[in-house]
């Protein structure tokens, strides 16, 4: 029966459809992790930027970035399933996937998912709470007799999330803004843990040779910081120019609403653009010295990791991940006069590298076989022709890049983040 | 009776959790079956190879895949034999076309023919599962579906395995792959379910050369201890400090 199948073409083994094979592999060898896994750590990756982006503000009272935190803590609200998604669709058996959580085996970087998970979660949505009952509590209140079913809804949708909390008086909201600067506080180690450890599950697999290094999870955060700010930053960016697109249509080119969101926009960039290069210069910095590190220290691996490296990922890594996404966007950023377009440029460019750093670590992992004495060459399938092809090719790929965005447009609706000229 | 909003929390989220644990998740073994589901702590299953005498025949490839119904004619495999041809330049010329399983037939390696007289040596080396005695594999199982029996073995539980391939990332030897049916990891067992009904493994049975032999490493009178014991032998990549328990008699440096 089984011989039939695999005859007949019915069966494949998993990796088959978009591995090729040079040189020596084992027999056993596939890009076993493909696109989701790249996706899994750059999802994760703009969940904790996000969130340690509007920790500076509540922790630090870094003022100048008042008017993006609100808006990145809640988008990393919607990043947040999205980080589970891929790994979700990766698995071959997803209706298991709750027993990471059930019944964890700790001595597995991968078991400490559920715990991490769901503490980040609850400290994102608790610290949203805090900052939204007053809000919650205005409109419940607002609408109140209102008619219309939808009125109905949202009324008795703002009572429930006010979690039978109406007081607004002046002790309660200073309780409420208390909470707020202790949650954040314990969330910038827990957002860190939560990448950090996904950087520890690559770093500690000893049997690849590119990918054990006690630098992994903190090269990680680094990049996950930078990655998160400039999500935050560029999604920013194009509300608020769409806002300005639809205020200049409705009062005129002139009207001075539309210049106060001009001024406003610029000024909140240029801001949060210092973060971001601070970031960006650590995030290099460590890379150059693990890659610097490996060359000189010259272990066995380094003959198959050279030749991938300076030879088959030449473009990958070197033009790709830090010219483009690197080198490019440095120079357009610390350049004088600092544009709303140029700094967009910069952001996407930045995000592409970040997704390239991802990519040659996942990817790049994978380009060498155990035998040291061969290649693998990960082909993406494009055009699907089975389940396994489309969730580990283009069309997983754009379904776990667009939820978070639909995510964010739904959740605004309930607590609107981008109030910038109330 | 007065029941705060705090206390009605509490109590409901203690309900809740009492109730997402059905008795069916208890389960009672039998003294016997206890003791046959994590193996015999008397008993250390180990493996010997002895290069000298395989020839590459592919038989074991064979009965492996017939015996534990890997799909016949997918790259995947449990056990696999490699060709080593090692030419006057001192470069070794390596393949393992269908994991061995049909012999080695054809004297091209990757679509190039060899000059006899370039050749200094040439050798087989077959390839399975080491049953580390320090498992990165079990390790990295996030769900603890694999484990390592009391007798040494590691298996794979195919009814808890999530799939996320972790496990097959950890092993540096790269025996571990996806059985296409059963979307689980799977690997050699040693022929888990015949060694301990006292048969030998499908690949040691069907060995025509006595190239491969299993035996049990606690057991000194035992002909693998006692060879493993007496003669120079060696085991895969030891750098991972993975402590393997297959052993080779005549292991070349370029075995990879």
């Amino acid at each position: 029966m089984l011989d039939q199948l695999a005859t007949n073409g019915h069966l494949i083994a998993h990796g088959m459809d978009w591995t090729i094979k040079e040189g020596f592999v084992y027999p056993n060898e596939f890009i076993y992790w493909s696109i989701q896994i790249v996706l899994y750590p750059y999802m994760t990756g703009l969940v904790a930027g996000a969130f340690v982006l509007s920790s500076l503000y509540h922790v630090f009272g870094q003022q100048d970035l008042k008017d993006m935190a609100r808006f990145s803590l809640v988008f990393s609200l919607a990043l947040l399933p999205v980080a589970m998604m891929p790994l979700l669709m990766h698995l071959q058996q997803p209706l298991r996937g709750i027993e990471v959580l059930f019944t964890p085996h700790f001595t597995s970087a991968i078991s400490a998912f559920g715990i991490i998970f769901t503490t980040y979660s609850i400290i994102v949505l608790s610290e949203i709470w805090f900052v939204y009952r007053t809000y919650f509590v205005e409109q419940a209140r607002a609408l109140k007799g209102k008619s219309g079913v939808a009125n109905t809804f949202m009324r008795g949708l703002y009572t429930v999330l006010s979690l039978g909390a109406w007081d607004l008086g002046e002790a309660a909201v200073a309780k409420d803004k208390k909470a707020i600067k202790i949650l954040a506080g314990i969330g910038i180690p827990v957002a860190c843990f939560l990448h950090g450890y996904a950087g520890f599950i690559f770093g500690s697999v000893k049997a690849n040779a590119l990918w054990m290094s006690p630098l992994m999870p903190v090269i990680f955060i680094m990049s996950a910081v930078v990655s998160g700010i400039a999500l935050c930053m560029l999604t920013y960016i194009v509300i608020m120019e769409w806002k300005k697109f639809t205020t200049t249509l409705a009062k005129g080119r002139g009207d001075d609403s539309v210049k106060l969101i001009k001024g406003a926009e610029i000024d909140v960039i240029s801001k949060t653009s210092r973060y971001l290069i601070g970031f960006l210069i650590a995030a290099i910095t460590l890379e150059l010295l693990d890659l610097i590190f490996r060359g000189y220290t010259a272990m066995k691996s380094w003959d198959i990791l050279r030749s991938v490296m300076y030879g088959k990922d030449f473009i990958n890594i070197f033009v790709l991940q830090y010219g483009f996404g690197n080198l490019i966007p440095f120079i357009l950023l610390i350049l004088p006069r600092l544009t709303i377009r140029r700094t967009a440029l910069a952001l996407v460019l930045v995000l592409f590298g970040v997704f390239m750093m991802r990519w040659n670590v996942v990817i790049g992992g994978q380009a060498f076989s155990l035998s040291f004495a061969g290649y693998m060459h990960y082909v993406m399938p494009i055009i699907p022709h089975n389940i396994e092809t489309f969730k580990e090719g283009l069309g997983g790929a754009l379904l776990v890049g667009i939820t978070p965005f639909v995510l964010f447009w739904l959740i605004n609706k309930v607590t609107p983040s981008l109030r910038f000229n109330n | 009776m007065k029941c705060s909003r705090r206390s009605f929390l509490k109590k409901g989220l203690g309900s809740a959790i009492a109730a997402s644990l059905p008795l069916s998740s208890f389960k009672f073994l039998s003294p016997a079956e206890a003791r046959a589901a994590v193996g015999d702590p008397a008993v250390r299953w180990g493996f010997l190879i002895n290069t000298y005498k395989c020839t590459g025949c592919g038989f074991c490839v064979k009965a492996c895949k017939k015996e534990n119904k890997v799909p016949y004619d997918l790259p995947v495999t449990r056990t696999w034999v490699e060709r080593y041809v090692v030419t006057r330049d001192g470069e070794a010329h390596i393949d393992s076309p269908a994991g061995g399983r049909d012999g080695y037939t054809d004297p091209k390696i990757e679509g190039k023919e060899i000059a006899a007289e370039e050749i200094t040596k040439a050798f087989f080396v077959p390839k399975l599962c080491n049953q580390c005695q320090n498992p990165a594999c079990v390790q990295v199982c996030p769900v603890g579906a694999t484990f390592q029996t009391e007798d040494g073995v590691v298996l794979v539980d195919r009814t808890w395995c999530i799939g996320c391939g972790y496990c097959i990332m950890a092993c540096p030897y790269g025996v571990r792959f996806f059985h296409p049916v059963y979307k689980v990891a799977e690997k050699c067992t040693f022929c888990y379910h015949r060694i301990t009904k006292g048969m030998k493994s499908a690949c040691v049975q069907a060995c025509p050369f006595g190239a491969r032999q299993i035996g049990d490493l606690k057991d000194p009178d035992d002909p693998v201890t006692r060879a493993i014991l007496t003669q120079r032998v060696a085991v895969l990549k030891d750098e991972y400090g993975t402590k393997p328990q297959v052993f080779y008699i005549g292991l070349d440096e370029n075995v990879r």
